[in-house]
């Protein structure tokens, strides 16, 4: 027992002074890359030792931080939902805002060049049946709004006052298979009437078999019917038929989209039918 | 006692050392003296004595020379804790024994000390098998020599002292 003791104190020793005589060497060697092998060596372990304890706090960090901290997480969560849909909201807002403006600055433009004396009206209602292609707008007598008074927008005429009230009106469009206008091809000046099909073209009657018409034609309100203004884009031929007898089947696209309508004028300047009206019942 | 013994043979051997190599033409000594110490302290006192002896004469040696510190003092180290075991585990009381171990304990402080050398790049001895053989078989001879010696010189000191004794009878 007392050898073995002894012996392993010899080893002990042994070992402590090969260390010794190890870090000996080690101070005084310099490593290929100049620096002593003691501080090369020692650097190397502790910067192990320092990688191994960063690679465990931060493996410990990303356990807590991805599996069992998460509480704030879904609180944070459910704050950026709802600041996301805020967001959301405000930019549709903005989004409208911005079609508003430029359709108010559209319409103002038209305005000033009409050279018509206009009502702005906001379209606040539509038909409340199918078969009728009527809007109701927020002006009326009110603001000096009366029936037949024409209805434009941007892109061209739309219709005409049918119903006015004190603060609102009932706009007939073009499009309504009772709605009629005179028209004219706008290249040739043939003229003709157009009227609505009920669906989403319009007709264009009583054009001449000889008259020089081709698809793709503007054609433009004529005047002569009193109600609407001369030469207001009124649509496209889209389409040519002869009919048989003198006058052809002309097909047109409408330059209003009038579901997308939002803002219109109404030509309040009296016209030739709001004169003689004016003079019957006078 | 034996301590102040060991320091006073190293310091002996340390002077042998340096005074021969002063007188020698290449400036080098067949004989490592200071070798023959720590494995005699070895061989006679154990592994701790003969590691702790290797140390402190390995290190004095190379304070007194221009090599890296440390790697002559481990390499006596080494060979004195070798031979400690050796003098433990064996009987090693006969010169040819003694003689082995001499010089297998020189074959290895030269192993180590030159694959130290060798692994760290500062000096390569080429293939010394010579020199150390010479070296191994000069120290194996001194240390049988220096056995003898230290055995035999109490008696031959008591015999002349009791001889003296006699004729002043």
């Amino acid at each position: 027992m007392a050898l073995l003791e002894y012996r392993q104190r010899s080893g002990y020793l042994f070992l402590a002074v090969v260390v010794g005589h190890i870090l000996l060497i080690s101070a005084r060697v310099n490593s290929s890359t100049g620096v002593p092998v003691l501080e090369a060596v020692t650097f190397g372990v502790f910067s192990e030792i320092q990688r191994t304890v960063s690679t465990g706090i931060s493996a410990v960090r990303n356990t807590w931080n991805g599996y069992i901290g998460l509480q704030h997480v879904k609180r944070e969560n459910d704050e950026l939902k709802q600041r996301l849909a805020a967001a959301e909201i405000m930019l549709q807002q903005q989004r409208a805002a911005a079609e508003r403006s430029r359709g108010l600055a559209q319409l103002l433009e038209l305005r000033e060049h009409v050279g018509l004396q206009t009502v702005a009206a906001e379209i606040i209602g539509a038909a409340a049946t199918a078969d009728f292609r009527t809007l109701t707008i927020d002006k009326g007598t009110r603001d000096g709004l009366r029936p037949d008074m024409a209805v434009i927008s941007p892109a061209g005429i739309a219709g005409r006052i049918v119903v006015p009230s004190a603060r609102s009106a009932k706009v007939q469009l073009l499009v309504d298979r009772n709605a009629a206008a005179g028209a004219m091809i706008e290249r040739t000046r043939a003229q003709g009437v157009v009227v609505g099909a009920g669906n989403d073209r319009l007709r264009l009657d009583y054009v001449s078999d000889v008259a020089d018409v081709v698809v793709g034609d503007a054609v433009v309100s004529s005047g002569i019917d009193g109600i609407y203004p001369k030469g207001f884009v009124i649509g496209r031929v889209e389409s040519i038929e002869r009919s048989g007898g003198a006058y052809r089947r002309i097909i047109v696209r409408p330059a209003v989209d009038f579901s997308a309508l939002e803002e219109v004028l109404v030509v309040v300047t009296p016209t030739a039918a709001h004169k003689a009206s004016d003079g019957v019942s006078e | 006692m034996k301590a102040a013994g060991v320091i006073l043979a190293i310091a002996v051997a340390l002077a042998l050392q340096t005074t021969l190599a002063r007188y020698m033409a290449r400036g080098s000594v067949a004989v490592d003296f200071v070798l023959v110490v720590v494995v005699y302290v070895g061989l006679t006192s154990g592994p701790s004595a003969g590691l702790l002896t290797g140390t402190v004469a390995g290190l004095a040696q190379e304070a007194l020379s221009t090599t890296i510190i440390g790697i002559g003092g481990l390499a006596d180290t080494i060979v004195g804790f070798l031979a400690g075991i050796v003098g433990t585990q064996f009987i090693v009381a006969h010169s040819l024994p003694r003689f082995v171990v001499f010089f297998v304990a020189t074959v290895v402080h030269a192993v180590v000390f030159m694959g130290l050398y060798a692994v760290l790049d500062l000096r390569h001895f080429g293939t010394p098998y010579a020199v150390v053989a010479g070296q191994a078989a000069a120290n194996a001879l001194l240390g049988v020599v220096g056995f003898q010696v230290v055995e035999l010189l109490p008696g031959v000191i008591e015999r002349r002292r009791d001889a003296k004794n006699r004729l002043r009878r």
